[in-house]
């Protein structure tokens, strides 16, 4: 394709950009200017506020918070790409009932706030304590912990399911009739050559769905689980310094550029040969 | 013990009508941050895809920060930052008043510089798929950028944004449940009340998630007949 251009004489290149400054140019730097001076007045005003008393006291708490939110989200993301399984094979089944039935499942959990699931059970639940504690379930349904991960996991599985559906439903037809043409069988199939190419699609819809889930996991706070939000919220109630919901915006950000960054790393290393 | 049914009626006895007035808010406050959303998304998408690499910066920034991070912290940097700093600003001049941010302005912006990350991002990859020929062509017939940009681009531009922004307004109509954490009495706060009176937790939330369900699909019958609408423009072309 590029071998005739050395015979072009006449190359179109872009437009060179317009010296001087033009209106938007000034505007521009206008804008960025602006955020440097925030950035400049977030540090300023965190030296300012510095305490020594007060990092030496909630440091810790800050990083076991974050231990909690990294862990919880770990688990849930798991337990739901587990849990995501079946309903997949139930979504993508002809099987009308088993389709109805993953269907109103996926349809629930994505179009109702995740808060609200999570005060469902964890407060929903409680409604049902005798018979809970018939069967001997009620002191996994009174933890909080355990009612955020339940509630995450059964979250991030319908929304994993439509992910791996979407990824599967990617690879085309005619790779799954070449391969029982080969005679290979439907699992044989999956594993080796639908998986393989699917999981590339389905990359970079896991990676946002972990940095959604990481944002979400936010709101187990409210239920009184101690991650990283809720240990900024007992430090701010505690305080009433503002400098603690900063660290923890602080904390927040880099956690989720790293976790961007580190996607799109992979995403190269994987699709290398696809490039050329 | 009262049957189920009283408690969701109207009137006195029953909390259909706190209900009602939750759904209200929600929706109101889904609404109101709606336009403003859009709007400040789109002129965040123009600075993104800007030929100026400062202004590319000035979005980019924007769009980092806030996808970064978690909307409920960004409601309480905004409800309680807002709060603190307007109070210090105001003690100043007089030093006895006290300040109250009220609490749906403080979730509209929140919420809005959410969304708008998001929406920028949206329109940001329709801007790419609107060829160089469409700008070009504009200013070939005589048309102004600014004309070039009203009566081609952005016609096109809200054909292929739709499918994403449809997708973005029920994320926003599920975020402002958070909102309640700041107090203010939208579904799920008027359902907290609800259950901690009546102690039936598990129906008022179930309610509330099953309000929050027909919310949504509301939205698709609304969003199925602007993109009809919008599909029909196209054909008449």
């Amino acid at each position: 394709m590029n071998a005739s251009t050395g015979t072009v004489e006449k190359v179109q290149r872009p437009p060179v950009p317009p010296r001087g400054w033009p209106r938007k140019r000034i505007l521009g730097w206008t804008l960025v200017g602006l955020w440097i001076a925030l950035g400049l007045g977030l540090v300023a005003y965190l030296i300012s506020a510095w305490n020594p008393a007060l990092f030496a006291k909630y440091a810790p708490s800050y990083i076991s918070g974050l231990g909690v939110t990294l862990s919880l989200v770990a688990i849930s993301i798991v337990l739901g790409a587990i849990v995501s399984l079946p309903i997949c094979y139930a979504r993508m089944s002809k099987n009308r009932i088993l389709g109805a039935i993953s269907y109103g499942y996926v349809y629930f959990f994505r179009g109702t706030p995740l808060l609200a699931q999570t005060f469902l059970i964890y407060y929903g639940f409680g409604s049902f304590r005798p018979q809970l504690e018939s069967v001997g379930l009620w002191s996994f349904f009174r933890e909080a912990w355990y009612c955020a991960i339940f509630a995450f996991t059964l979250n991030t599985a319908a929304y994993q399911a439509e992910i791996l559906r979407g990824a599967i439903e990617s690879v085309g037809k005619g790779q799954w009739e070449a391969a029982s043409a080969l005679g290979l069988s439907k699992l044989q199939t999956l594993y080796k050559i639908v998986l393989p190419q699917a999981l590339i699609v389905a990359l970079r819809p896991y990676g946002n769905e972990i940095i959604l889930m990481i944002k979400g996991s936010a709101i187990v706070a409210i239920i009184t689980v101690y991650d990283l939000m809720g240990e900024t919220r007992r430090a701010f109630s505690r305080t009433f310094d503002f400098q603690t919901y900063l660290w923890a915006a602080l904390v927040y950000l880099s956690l989720v550029e790293t976790l961007r960054h580190a996607i799109d790393w992979i995403e190269r290393l994987i699709t290398r040969h696809l490039h050329r | 013990m009262q049957s189920l049914w009283s408690l969701l009626s109207f009137g006195p006895e029953g909390w259909g009508d706190d209900l009602a007035y939750g759904v209200f808010v929600t929706v109101s406050l889904a609404l109101a941050t709606l336009p403003v959303g859009l709007l400040i998304g789109f002129l965040v998408a123009l600075a993104k895809q800007s030929r100026e690499p400062s202004m590319r910066l000035a979005g980019n920034i924007y769009t980092t920060i806030f996808r970064g991070l978690p909307e409920l912290l960004t409601l309480f940097l905004v409800f309680y930052g807002a709060q603190i700093g307007i109070q210090q600003v105001i003690s100043i001049i007089s030093p006895e008043t006290k300040v109250e941010i009220n609490s749906f302005i403080a979730g509209m912006i929140a919420l809005g510089v959410v969304f708008s990350s998001y929406v920028s991002e949206v329109f940001l990859s329709a801007f790419r798929a609107i060829p160089r020929g469409q700008y070009e062509g504009g200013y070939s017939v005589g048309l102004s950028p600014r004309q070039t940009m009203r009566l081609v681009i952005l016609p096109q531009l809200i054909r292929i944004a739709l499918p994403g922004l449809s997708n973005l307004w029920l994320i926003l109509l599920k975020d402002t449940a958070l909102v309640s954490a700041i107090g203010l009495t939208d579904i799920l706060r008027q359902a907290s009340i609800a259950s901690r009176v009546t102690k039936q937790a598990f129906l008022f939330f179930g309610v509330a998630c099953l309000i929050y369900l027909v919310l949504a699909i509301i939205s698709s019958f609304g969003i199925k007949a602007i993109e009809r609408r919008v599909g029909k423009r196209e054909a008449a072309r």
